[in-house]
């Protein structure tokens, strides 16, 4: 198909928005922007528009679920019909059920989940606008929501992924880079403990090119990290300022 | 909640496994013993059973004439469905298929399909129109740990064991002649799943093994050695050393199976 011959990546090394190899997108994170949930974050990440939102810990329903020990973190991931190109159905489809499961089992590691016991905490995604990496994207989001929500944490947990386009490795691939792309390496950091919290991967890399990628990954959610602190010192910090 | 038996069984695991063993007698990076069984349901285009020691699924092939997607017009497609039958395992629940259902399906399905393993492209009928659609149905009949090798290996034997119809096409309508011809099948994607228990990656968990792990990380490998698909799972983390460290095994496993296989 004609396709295969777009290169997307130029002469110059750049890519088709003009990024370079190791350069993230310009990414946009604000934390509590709704007022019902217990905690919120809406992040934007090239094109990606997300919100997420934290309730809890509550009453588990129903409650056969409820845990003596621990309290139980449900994630639900869900895409706006309007958030891709052909008009997804609402009902959550096979991928939404696999990434809610995947971004819980990366957001539980860094919460304290044994401190409140036969409750539960939901976290809602909502992707607003899709543009690749909106896994990651809501990872990211989630784990600043968890924090505005006042959850005990180990650690934020910062997501980024990277790949490999025509022959080259690159960080935090956007949508055109996913689908026509070698290879997707999403991963998530939890970067002061330094442990990989999730990591998948699709297209096909050697050895050294997966390392390439995990370790290009690894700096790009240290990078998002930073931008994470940031975006919680704005709303706390700034409240402060109105207080005194 | 892990039973009483799993809670006291879990002191002695981890133990073990801090000296390099295993409560099965197993070293940290070996294997269960493999047995496949092919062509095994007549019914189906090709069928395989595969038993990991006391873990079994089966896999059944399954292929229908339909609409190829709107981005590959040109292609056959793939559709992967697993089963966690409730006789396998006390813990299997009739109803839809919950999110281990559905997260087992999809590995599998990214092992084969990102490898490139089945040659789509010669599954066309008529471009953007009509194109053969597999069905790789896993049916886990006895849950007994690492659910993913197992239907991972299955279901690349039933695909190995699938034949095609011949056909031809007569006034746009699609003539099913007698005769078969095999699936073209150009890689055998092979996937190695390690729990980590206390710091330490073993290969292969069953399931008192999987009861009691930190994390649970899939690696699948193609014959090339190239990594083609990788999913970690389980509530816990792993460090990037753990995360290469794996990658390695995983192609010396990959490789030992299908030289065992013959694949």
């Amino acid at each position: 198909m004609s396709q295969k011959l777009e290169k997307l990546i130029d002469k110059k090394g750049l890519r088709l928005d003009g990024r370079k190899p190791e350069e993230l997108r310009s990414i946009k994170i604000e934390v509590g922007i709704l007022s019902n949930a217990d905690g919120s974050a809406y992040i934007q990440q090239g094109k990606n528009r997300i919100l997420a939102a934290v309730y809890g810990p509550r009453e588990l329903h129903p409650k056969h679920l409820a845990r003596p020990d621990r309290t139980v973190l449900r994630c639900r991931y869900h895409m706006a019909p309007f958030s891709v190109q052909e008009r997804k159905s609402p009902a959550p489809s096979r991928r939404d059920i696999e990434l809610s499961k995947v971004i819980r089992e990366a957001l539980e590691p860094s919460v304290f989940i044994e401190y409140y016991p036969r409750t539960g905490i939901d976290v809602f995604v909502e992707i607003l606008q899709a543009d690749g990496g909106t896994r990651c994207a809501s990872i990211t989001a989630a784990s600043l929501a968890l924090a505005d929500a006042g959850i005990p944490m180990r650690d934020l947990v910062a997501a980024c992924a990277a790949g490999k386009v025509d022959d080259t490795i690159v960080l935090d691939l956007m949508d055109t880079e996913d689908k026509k792309g070698v290879a997707d390496v999403p991963v998530a950091l939890m970067p002061n403990v330094d442990v990989i919290t999730l990591l998948q991967m699709d297209g096909i890399l050697t050895f050294d090119e997966f390392e390439k990628a995990v370790n290009l990954a690894l700096e790009g959610c240290r990078k998002i990290y930073q931008m994470q602190k940031e975006a919680l010192k704005t709303k706390y910090v700034s409240v402060n300022e109105v207080e005194e | 909640m892990l039973s009483i038996i799993v809670r006291l069984k879990q002191k002695q695991i981890a133990e073990l496994i801090a000296k390099e063993k295993r409560l099965d007698g197993r070293g940290l990076t070996d294997y269960r013993e493999i047995k496949v069984e092919q062509g095994i349901i007549e019914r189906a285009e090709g069928s395989a059973e595969v038993f990991l020691g006391k873990t079994e699924v089966m896999v059944g092939t399954k292929i229908e004439i339909g609409k190829p997607f709107s981005d590959t017009p040109n292609e056959g497609a793939l559709a992967v469905n697993a089963e966690l039958v409730p006789l396998a395992s006390p813990t299997f629940e009739p109803g839809p298929p919950d999110e281990n259902s559905i997260e087992l399906a999809r590995v599998v399905d990214r092992g084969i399909r990102e490898s490139k393993a089945i040659d789509l492209g010669k599954l066309c009928i008529e471009p953007g129109n009509k194109v053969f659609v597999i069905f790789v149905d896993v049916y886990v009949l006895n849950h007994d740990g690492n659910l993913i090798d197992a239907s991972a290996l299955a279901a690349l034997a039933a695909l190995l064991n699938t034949k095609m119809p011949n056909y031809e096409i007569e006034e746009d309508e699609v003539k099913i002649k007698p005769g078969y011809t095999p699936l073209p099948l150009r890689k055998h994607p092979i996937a190695v799943t390690f729990a980590k228990i206390d710091e330490k990656l073993i290969v292969d968990p069953w399931l008192e093994e999987e009861q009691i792990m930190d994390a649970r990380l899939t690696m699948t490998i193609d014959d090339d050695g190239n990594i083609c698909a990788i999913q970690k799972g389980g509530s816990g983390c792993l460090t990037s050393e753990q995360v290469l460290e794996a990658a390695k095994i995983a192609r010396e496993k990959a490789d030992e199976i299908r030289e065992k296989l013959k694949w």
